[in-house]
């Protein structure tokens, strides 16, 4: 592996051949890897770069070309996946597949392609896999209910630094799936922590905290995702470096949020608040 | 609320059955630091452990609020650890072809594993020294606790079952201990590492505790 800082111009001309074992599925249908050579990959181009060379092949062969997820390719949007040699978003920690550069890969090597693999996450077709439980996790209550319309004074809700701080770095969660993806429970508490992290401890999520709580937590079972063992596989290979803190206060909060539920007169936060 | 939707509300949810399998694991491993610190009393001479025995037997009701605590303990730790394993191998789907572990830890993989072992070593412990049914050749010991433990352990096979036991369950409260509290949402970033190194310690004193009794036996220490 050769570290960005120590390319020379010349390094930037190199190219690879590679032999791609890549997971082929039709909708509906059951799965294979099938295998590819690909000649003259510059060590510059991007894991997806190097996916689309394959699909430009593939169609002056007119073959069916290989289906994957990708949108902004600048490490922010959450789109693209890719198990790659066995690793979410591939070998290089803290990044996304569109992020990854072929000088990562050796001359010759033959690299493994799967997609997202859980019960949560079924496959669409290839490399594409559903993510709408994310979704729906999201709608059950990733939000704060505020009237929207012209912007509110900045300086009403003030925000202590370090709390606005903690809040940002739980933001930084695209929602790619790698947590569950990389856990061998095909558990998503490392996404639904994240989440509930970002909005429980600011002022503006306090009103729904324990609705909000309760609510993703049932969804997020429901989708038949997996249970937290505490591997840590999920923090390990997030592209954006989120951390188990987020699963240890989302067990806290779920914890309070039960009791609170269980005591409270009305019971307003189980039903969902209404 | 109808029964129906009472089933399904009333199920613990993901985060339920982890805080289930804390606390009963954590009366568990409560229990066994206080077992073993019992048992050290082997090494003050058989006077001593005959007491301590005698005394645990002349507290009957005592006895058996500790005995429930530690059944019910058991029940729910059993099953919840079963449920859960159960529902993270479906929501796996078999998983990737290319399997990598980056950061989980041998004693997290293999909790169920140990876990199992465990359960056989408690069955198998109970029916040795609490029920005096097997592999104690037939003898009585009465109140003599002091000599059944160490006829039980005269044998070679029983003593290394006995260690090897002990190291799996050492193994267990590495991962366990530390997964209470996080499981409990006790822990962050900078309390991790040490916590980790708090569970695996506590994991080892426990089980060199236990150990030192059947080995002491095998070395011929205990007489």
């Amino acid at each position: 592996m050769v570290k960005p800082s120590e390319q020379s111009s010349h390094d930037s001309e190199r190219t690879l051949a590679l032999r791609l074992r890549v997971w082929r599925q039709l909708r509906g249908g059951e799965g294979h890897f099938e295998e590819y050579s690909l000649a003259a990959v510059p060590v510059s181009a991007s894991f997806l770069e190097m996916m689309d060379m394959l699909n430009e092949q593939l169609i002056r062969e007119g073959k069916d070309t290989i289906a994957f997820d990708h949108d902004c390719r600048e490490g922010i949007c959450g789109m693209c996946s890719m198990t790659i040699n066995g690793m979410p978003h591939g070998p290089i920690p803290g990044v996304t597949t569109c992020q990854l550069h072929m000088r990562n890969f050796r001359d010759g090597e033959t690299i493994t392609v799967e997609p997202w693999r859980a019960r949560a996450f079924p496959v669409l077709k290839d490399l594409a896999v559903n993510r709408s439980a994310f979704d729906k996790v999201i709608q059950a209550g990733g939000f704060i209910t505020v009237r929207t319309g012209s912007a509110p004074e900045a300086n009403n809700t003030l925000i202590p630094k370090p709390i606005a701080d903690e809040a940002m770095d739980a933001a930084e969660c695209i929602g790619c799936g790698a947590c569950v993806a990389s856990c061998k429970n095909g558990s998503a508490m490392l996404f639904v922590g994240a989440k509930i992290n970002h909005l429980n401890i600011l002022p503006q999520g306090q009103p729904e905290r324990e609705r909000r709580t309760l609510a993703m937590v049932k969804t997020m079972d429901d989708a038949g995702f997996g249970n937290c063992t505490n591997y840590g596989e999920c923090q390990a290979h997030c592209p954006k470096g989120i951390t188990l803190d987020v699963i240890a206060k989302l067990n806290r909060d779920y914890l309070r949020a039960r009791v609170k539920d269980f005591f409270s007169s009305t019971g307003k936060a189980r039903k969902g608040g209404e | 609320m109808s029964a129906s939707s009472c089933y399904k509300n009333c199920q613990p949810a993901s985060i339920g059955k982890k805080i289930i399998m804390a606390l009963s694991g954590l009366v568990l491993a409560g229990f066994v630091f206080g077992h073993m610190i019992g048992n050290l009393t082997v090494f003050k001479g058989a006077a001593a452990i005959n007491e301590y025995a005698e005394w645990l037997h002349a507290h009957p009701g005592l006895l058996w609020v500790a005995r429930s605590v530690l059944i019910v303990s058991v029940i729910a730790h059993i099953w919840s650890g079963v449920l859960l394993t159960i529902e993270n191998r479906i929501a796996r789907a078999g998983g990737p072809a290319v399997e990598v572990t980056r950061q989980a830890s041998l004693s997290s993989r293999t909790m169920p594993y140990s876990g199992v072992i465990i359960l056989a070593f408690i069955v198998f412990h109970l029916l040795h020294f609490t029920f005096r049914k097997i592999a104690l050749g037939g003898q009585e010991f009465g109140a003599d606790v002091y000599k059944m433990i160490i006829a039980g352990f005269s044998q070679p096979a029983v003593a290394l079952f006995y260690i090897a036991s002990m190291i799996l369950l050492c193994l267990h409260l590495s991962h366990g201990i530390s997964s209470v509290f996080q499981t409990l949402g006790l822990r962050n970033q900078r309390w991790r590492g040490r916590l980790d190194v708090v569970a695996t310690a506590y994991g080892w004193v426990i089980a060199l505790g236990f150990i030192s009794i059947p080995l002491a036996v095998l070395l011929g220490q205990l007489k």
